[in-house]
């Protein structure tokens, strides 16, 4: 059995040099340790009703994870949203972006400060680049002040084509990562038989460095890094 | 797939389409669209594979495997298929997600104490 930093290495090495066989299985979860998740253990022992929201694809474990502790999570995979084709446009220069007004009246429409969590999981990698800063400036709207994000990004050895993973919180510091793979929609081909195509999942879009990470959070009253030995730095920031 | 046949089951078809209120007092299969509310209090809402409700829902249990847009207020247990799009706050005391349903929105357990403050 792999251990857990033999896991790291394999997730986010990216995909550079690796054949078809010995890439993740689809329905494979890996197991790593979270610095960051364990910083906030101590919220999830609160007495008080605390209001997480989830950023990643829907998980039946992390949504039992927190009503199980009488919390309230709410659930929004943005990087699905920003799939949605009405949201492609056009800039000032003519190139091809997506509309982040469109996308924010139709995604993370909650009061301010409503939020004591943010889980971000790897959105701002994989998150067009024309909806990063717009959607980092409506999360810092959303949180409490003193309320805390938690972000993971790929350092410089990550390959374009690291995979996009969602996440599974197993326990406070402990989570299980699941490779994305997207589905579209199911369609009838020209003989009539029915095709469903699938794609890879999310591409990498970028990797910041520590410079672009603290601009990006620049608002917010504090930040923490934790590197791990795989090629993440996760983020931990604090409205 | 089909309905489960039941005697207390009332079923709208794939083909049926309803605008407005919906309440009874037996078990409801939905596979049509419905757009409204739906108010079931003592009884169970199924939303089947190719059902599409634009609604908001009161009832004991509900469990979707097709499309659902609107809040959800079931008094027992709720429950998200493999197959569910999900957008809308969920407030039950129980609920059940299976892996590959998609759920936006927000997950509020209640106890019964809280059901019955009316919080």
């Amino acid at each position: 059995m792999a251990t857990v930093s033999q896991n790291f290495m394999k997730l986010f090495r990216g995909s550079s040099g690796r054949t078809p066989a010995d890439a993740p299985d689809v329905a494979q979860k890996l197991t790593r340790r979270s610095s960051g998740l364990g910083e906030l253990a101590r919220l999830w022992e609160s007495e008080t009703p605390l209001c997480v929201l989830d950023l990643g694809s829907t998980s039946p474990s992390n949504i039992r994870f927190f009503t199980e502790r009488s919390h309230k999570i709410y659930s929004e995979d943005l990087l699905v949203a920003s799939t949605e084709a009405h949201l492609v446009t056009k800039d000032e220069q003519g190139n091809v972006v997506l509309d982040s007004r469109r996308f924010l009246a139709d995604n993370l429409v909650y009061p301010a400060a409503h939020f004591d969590v943010v889980l971000c999981w790897n959105l701002p990698d994989y998150l067009d680049e024309s909806l990063v800063r717009p959607v980092m400036g409506r999360l810092w709207s959303v949180l409490k002040p003193g309320g805390m994000l938690l972000a993971f990004f790929h350092t410089k050895d990550a390959g374009p084509d690291s995979p996009c993973y969602r996440f599974h919180i197993v326990n406070k510091d402990t989570l299980e990562m699941q490779r994305i793979v997207l589905r579209r929609e199911t369609r009838r081909g020209p003989t009539g038989a029915v095709h469903t195509a699938v794609s890879d999942g999310f591409r990498l879009q970028r990797v910041f460095n520590n410079r672009h990470i603290e601009t990006l959070f620049r608002d917010f009253a504090s930040i923490k890094f934790f590197l791990a030995r795989d090629n993440v730095r996760e983020v931990l920031v604090v409205r | 797939m089909s309905a489960p046949l039941s005697a207390d089951l009332a079923q709208i078809g794939k083909s049926v389409v309803i605008k407005g209120e919906l309440s009874g007092s037996e078990d409801l299969y939905v596979d049509g669209q419905v757009e409204g509310t739906i108010a079931l209090k003592g009884n169970s809402l199924t939303v089947g594979p190719h059902g599409q409700v634009r609604a908001s829902v009161e009832a004991k249990g509900v469990v979707v495997q097709g499309k659902l847009e609107g809040n959800v207020q079931a008094s027992d247990r709720v429950e998200l298929r493999k197959s569910a799009v999900v957008t809308g706050d969920i407030s039950t005391q129980r609920i059940s997600i299976e892996e590959g349903a998609y759920l936006k929105g927000k997950v509020d357990i209640q106890g019964k104490s809280e059901k019955a403050a009316g919080k």
